[in-house]
């Protein structure tokens, strides 16, 4: 999470500079940022964003994989023998695991992902129209 | 009405509407052609994607496999599911902002080599072939038992129906063609299913109709149900672990993930879409459709294998009386026995049928001395359960008739996919990527005809006259994608020092340890008899089944490709920053 708000906090440190007149440079200036600092810090700015959007997405993704490893690897094989001794329902949880609940969690993880992602790639401005 | 004719009517006016979308969407560029003109909808495509991506073996093998597997065919289940989990996040976003239209394609400019976009190009056709042939023959099987006609003619019908869509359409013809297979496939799938779970739980929905109680009995769940009849006739209980080792189901469950995700004709399906977040979607939706027949399959499967024993068995194991009398048996029996998949011997000839696990040393003694039984009289083969399923269960003909076309809907639309794969392979990759750049669009795209028309008489071939294997195909395609691709395709989006001589060396290394370790045991291109050691646990390499090797063979090609990269030189500037660029959605 804190790290996921870091441009944010960035940007918005950067917005009492623009009380000061804006250094118009090029047309092609990226939508996101309120001011337009000049080409090289630009470039070093969008660098370091782009290098913490992709540390934001391996972490999320990290995040559900471990997930997704431990629903199925975890209880669904390793701890199935041990987590059928608790029911659910009629069905054994190691077993409902295995054949059932692994499978909804997957979509679930898939889901979230999604949607998770959508909103990183508005706060980083990448997304696309 | 008849069934023969009623199969005919069903699976007749199911063709006719594929062939009718296939006219309707037509490609006319190349674009269109592989990809679909990159405007297919998320939900179209997650549909059209399961479609494609559940073949004949998950209609018709999978719910028997679990049937008479139990608990330990949760590897499918699984295995099959979360690759998708893998393909979301690990491969799917960044291939669709590449945006090109082949796996091949990506490996090639990410490793700035065409000895690279060569070895993928072989890793595909060797993985895709194989697979396809295995769906041909379930397209050849599917219409010769329904409509009793020799398997070369059921084969020869079902070339016709690919040729026809996949040859015209493109991925166009085959995305529209495969969302009504979709529909048909999921429909005959879980009509059935929801009708025998009203009949034994008074829950028509599969899912919880499986933890729910049985109908007529004082709150007995149907698991427990179940564990107890099978376990008085000595077999271990349906929920609990019995086969495989830890080691093996952990490694095939892998393999069978890794596979899902480095499929070709999986993959260049989130090609199609118009935008990186709709990959995403897409792949949730197609996780979504498949899940429907995936978690709808236990039921199917523990309910087949309750309704078989409650037929057999109808009145206390070991009374003499208790067995089934072989001449009152149902019906579908009868059926099923003219096809050679289902037998009886009547080993203690008292014309009764007595079903029982014959490989428990001492049950089978027990039984012998006891009840005088001789042996297992009944032999069910897996694949029949599924079709069987609604003849058991003593559902209407419609029904029947409609898991008939069901079952050539799964095993088509996957024919189509991977024949389109393979025919992008040759076309694109192969011919204007490698042998003639200058080649024009029109050209390529008649190329790209001709070489799926030739991979269709291919597979027909090989369908008619496979070289001995079934089974084994579908892990060969699977290892083979988990070991050479996978890895590969998901280091050149996560690693920038990833080099060509690290991705060649790796795909290398995976392909071929993978084949020796599955020809070792399985016969030199499955060649009956050519096997150097014999196909079990005493002599598997700490005891790792062939099957399974894939996820061995994946770990062996990551390890390869990043020790040889890092002795090697980095990749140039503009391959770095083409990975940059595939990593976000929109250039910033």
């Amino acid at each position: 999470m804190v790290d996921e708000n870091k441009p944010q906090a960035d940007e918005e440190n950067k917005t009492p500079a623009a009380d000061t007149p804006p250094l118009k440079t090029e047309a092609e200036a990226a939508p996101a940022a309120p001011v337009t600092p000049p080409a090289a810090e630009r470039a070093a700015i969008q660098d370091a964003d782009r290098e913490s959007y992709w540390k934001a997405n391996v972490r999320l993704l990290s995040i559900c994989l471990v997930i997704w490893f431990v629903v199925s690897f975890g209880f669904g094989i390793l701890l199935a023998p041990l987590l059928n001794h608790i029911s659910l329902g009629g069905y054994p949880l190691g077993f409902w695991f295995a054949q059932q609940g692994s499978i909804y969690v997957f979509l679930l993880l898939i889901l979230f992902y999604a949607w998770r992602m959508g909103q990183i790639d508005r706060k980083f401005n990448v997304h696309e129209d | 009405m008849d069934l023969k004719l009623l199969t005919f009517i069903v699976v007749g006016a199911t063709f006719a509407l594929y062939i009718g979308i296939a006219i309707w969407a037509r490609a006319s560029s190349t674009s269109e052609f592989y990809v679909a003109g990159k405007g297919v909808n998320p939900i179209a495509n997650g549909m059209a994607t399961a479609a494609d991506w559940m073949s004949a073996a998950s209609f018709i093998s999978m719910a028997g496999l679990i049937a008479f597997m139990g608990f330990d065919a949760s590897v499918y289940l699984m295995g099959w599911t979360g690759g998708y989990v893998l393909m979301a996040m690990l491969l799917a976003p960044y291939l669709r902002k590449f945006g090109k239209f082949t796996v091949p394609e990506f490996i090639g400019d990410r490793f700035y080599s065409r000895t690279a976009r060569l070895v993928a190009i072989i890793c595909l056709l060797v993985m895709s072939i194989t697979y396809v042939v295995g769906q041909m023959r379930g397209v050849g099987i599917a219409f010769s038992r329904f409509l009793e006609v020799d398997i070369a003619v059921g084969l020869a019908a079902g070339m016709t129906i690919v040729f026809i869509y996949a040859v015209l359409g493109g991925m166009k013809g085959i995305t529209y063609t495969q969302i009504a297979q979709y529909v048909v496939l999921i429909f005959a799938y879980t009509v059935p299913a929801v009708f025998i779970s009203l009949q034994l739980t008074g829950m028509p929905l599969p899912q919880i109709g499986l933890g729910s109680t049985v109908v007529g009995t004082d709150g007995v769940y149907l698991l427990d149900k179940l564990n107890q009849v099978i376990a008085d006739i000595g077999f271990p209980a349906y929920t609990d672990r019995n086969t495989f080792s830890t080691l093996n189901m952990v490694l095939l469950t892998l393999a069978l993930m890794i596979g899902t995700a480095g499929l070709p004709h999986v993959i260049i399906r989130f090609f199609t879409v118009p935008r990186v977040r709709d990959a995403r979607k897409s792949a949730f939706w197609a996780l979504f459709f498949i899940a429907l027949l995936y978690t709808t399959a236990p039921a199917v499967g523990a309910m087949a294998i309750y309704n078989l024993v409650k037929t057999v068995q109808p009145g206390e194991v070991g009374h003499p009386e208790g067995s089934l009398l072989h001449e009152e048996r149902p019906r579908w029996m009868h059926t099923w026995e003219a096809t050679g998949l289902l037998e009886f011997k009547d080993h203690n000839e008292d014309g009764r049928i007595q079903y029982y696990n014959d490989k428990n040393p001492e049950f089978s003694a027990m039984a012998t001395e006891e009840y005088g039984w001789q042996g297992s009289e009944l032999r069910v083969d897996r694949d029949i359960m599924v079709l069987a399923n609604p003849e058991i269960a003593g559902l209407p003909n419609w029904v029947i008739a409609l898991v008939a076309a069901g079952g050539i809907a799964a095993a088509l639309s996957t024919a189509a996919g991977l024949l389109l794969a393979i025919s992008s392979a040759i076309s694109h990759d192969l011919l204007k990527g490698i042998i003639m750049p200058k080649i024009s669009e029109k050209r390529e795209l008649m190329a790209g005809r001709i070489s799926m028309v030739a991979a269709i008489l291919l597979a027909g071939y090989l369908g008619l006259n496979p070289p001995g294997f079934a089974a084994e195909v579908v892990a060969l395609a699977f290892g083979l994608a988990a070991s050479s691709l996978f890895p590969v395709l998901m280091l050149g989006i996560f690693s920038k020092r990833m080099n060509s001589a690290g991705a060649i060396a790796g795909m290398l290394t995976g392909l071929i340890s993978t084949l020796l370790y599955i020809f070792i045991y399985k016969g030199w291109f499955f060649l009956p008899g050519t096997n150097v050691f014999p196909d079990n646990a005493d002599y598997w390499l700490l005891g790792i089944s062939p099957q399974s090797f894939g996820a061995i063979g994946a770990a062996l090609n990551f390890a390869v490709a990043i020790a040889v990269s890092r002795v090697t030189a980095p990749p140039p500037a503009h391959i770095q920053e083409l990975v940059e660029s595939v990593r976000v959605p929109r250039a910033g």
